[in-house]
């Protein structure tokens, strides 16, 4: 049985303009204990189609599962399946953390979890700070809170959405390991992310949106290998001819460019000379999910 | 409700109690002082010069109808407040992603307002009844009054909870519908010394019933019927109800 199923979602918003499509008919499933990713730049839909998931916004029209619970007609099942790590840095500032974990877990009528409670906090780094009411807690303590509160009912299937926007390297670390290991013991994961190098790192299967759609869902590997497979990476302090600078990302002297084989590199190597471009620290090596997402997003941009 | 059901409706209401008991200067000992104030002041300028019924005090009069206030007013502010937090800072969101059903959410957000409620006025009367001879007649209708005003009240704030967007809607909902019929209910008077089209326009204020009622329990004697006055509260709160089920169902301004 699948985790999660989007069965030809669609969301439309009234908006102060008229009508928002958000979402035009989204359909793919995640197998029990996949790693997935769900990419997308700003405003491709990827919290909708996530808030939809855990009931707090409603289709338009379509279904969704969770470990075969419909999230609508079904839904004290398909959240008890759920535990979903919000975007937004949110907390209660009436309590403790260990008393927010016990409200959170009483909510999904675990009245006694103090256990689990205990082993997560000591996973995530906060045992020192169970007593500390949230209100006192920097960002990156926040987050790990909020990370716990959406485990703390054994989820099957969790949801991470954007959890590491603006956290250090260290939580980053015992977040991913903690994560892995849930993995690892058969939990599914649908995260969503801005570090692409994070997913490419952690998920098997990657599904791309664009505008409410889905336009590239493989397996993280094929992926990789289906598109540009080379990049030239160089820095310079001189513009780039037009013919370069059209596939060409450039970030302050850094420049990439994709090429699809040996003869393409030629080709381009080729044009910077003839635009009298002085190279330093050139690289040629393999793409990776960023150069992907960047290719995918710009060729649906094109057609 | 299943037992787990139960038991996550059991856990908000526990929130909620814990929530407002946290804050209790702020939640119920300031609302005991102002209704202490409210006695001194009237007691004080009126003792001498008003007798609403036979053998009974102007002060005496006056401490049930502020009891009562008490409880109504801090009935909806639990809820009302609670739940406009909530929404603005965003933490609703851990409740949102709960399996609760809408009768849970109901059962907790009105059961703490109605704990609030009468935590206050078992408050104000503990001050209050120092002042003046106290009076326990019926004393039945004092426990079915303050229960079902303090549900309805707390209900009512449910509702203008969900409704609401920003912290001056619920004060404006509070300041302009709670404060307005709850002082025309009859809490410093008894509507029979106002002139008769007052009187018929108090009638039609269910405030003035739970008011009514509920004073019914202290002396023996009211202005309508207490049978009267249940069978018009209960049924406000009945319709208050329905409403505040039928939006949390749909997921009115909470699910969008």
């Amino acid at each position: 049985m699948p985790a999660v199923v989007f069965d030809q979602v669609a969301k439309t918003y009234a908006g102060a303009r008229g009508e928002v499509r958000a979402l035009a008919g989204v359909s793919f499933g995640i197998e029990e204990g996949e790693f997935f990713g769900l990419l997308g730049p700003n405003g491709a839909g990827k919290t909708t189609l996530i808030s939809i998931l855990a009931g707090l916004t409603r289709a338009t029209h379509g279904t969704v599962t969770v470990m075969g619970h419909d999230v609508v007609s079904d839904y004290a099942a398909a959240r008890r399946a759920l535990g979903i790590v919000p975007q937004e840095l949110v907390f209660d500032p009436f309590f403790s953390v260990r008393e927010c974990l016990r409200i959170q877990s009483g909510y999904f009528g675990i009245r006694r979890n103090d256990a689990w409670i205990d082993e997560l906090l000591a996973g995530l780094g906060l045992a020192d700070k169970a007593e500390v009411n949230t209100r006192q807690l920097s960002g990156g303590m926040k987050r790990r809170v909020l990370v716990a509160q959406a485990l703390v009912h054994k989820p099957r299937v969790i949801v991470l959405d954007e959890p590491t926007a603006g956290v250090d390297v260290e939580l980053r670390q015992t977040l991913w390991g903690f994560i892995a290991d849930l993995n690892k013991q058969g939990h599914t994961v649908l995260l969503t992310t801005h570090y692409l190098e994070e997913a490419e790192a952690l998920c098997g299967r990657i599904a791309m949106l664009k505008q409410g759609r889905v336009v590239a869902l493989d397996r993280t590997t094929n992926l990789l290998a289906g598109t540009a497979s080379t990049m030239l990476r160089f820095k310079t302090d001189d513009a780039l001819p037009v013919s370069v600078a059209g596939h060409a990302r450039v970030t302050g002297r850094s420049a990439q460019v994709t090429a699809h084989d040996a003869a393409e590199v030629e080709t381009i190597l080729g044009q910077l000379r003839q635009g009298g471009v002085r190279v330093e620290d050139l690289e040629i090596g393999r793409a990776d999910l960023e150069d992907v997402f960047l290719e995918i997003m710009q060729r649906e941009t094109t057609t | 409700m299943n037992v787990v059901s139960l038991a996550g409706a059991r856990t908000l209401f526990d929130k909620e109690i814990l929530r407002f008991w946290k804050v209790s200067v702020q939640t119920v000992a300031a609302p005991v002082l102002t209704a202490v104030l409210y006695l001194l002041i009237f007691g004080h300028v009126l003792e001498a010069h008003v007798q609403v019924f036979p053998g009974v005090g102007y002060t005496s009069f006056l401490i049930p109808g502020l009891v009562m206030m008490s409880v109504l007013q801090n009935a909806y502010a639990n809820s009302s407040s609670s739940l406009i937090q909530s929404k603005i800072s965003g933490n609703l969101v851990f409740l949102l992603v709960s399996p609760l059903s809408h009768w849970a959410w109901f059962a907790a957000y009105v059961g703490a307002s109605v704990v609030r409620g009468l935590a206050v006025g078992v408050g104000v009367f503990a001050v209050t009844v120092w002042f003046a001879p106290a009076h326990f007649a019926q004393p039945w209708w004092i426990v079915i009054f303050a229960v079902l005003g303090a549900g309805m009240l707390g209900t009512l704030g449910l509702v203008s909870g969900l409704w609401a967007e920003k912290f001056d809607q619920t004060a404006a909902f509070q300041n302009f519908l709670i404060m307005p019929m709850t002082f025309l209910s009859g809490v410093f008077y008894s509507v029979h010394s106002l002139p008769s089209f007052w009187q018929g326009l108090s009638h039609l204020n269910p405030f003035f019933y739970m008011i009514d009622g509920f004073r019914r329990g202290f002396f023996g004697v009211s202005d309508v019927s207490p049978w009267l006055s249940l069978v018009v509260v209960g049924a406000s709160f009945l319709l208050v109800s329905a409403i505040a089920l039928r939006l949390l169902a749909t997921g009115y301004k909470i699910r969008s």
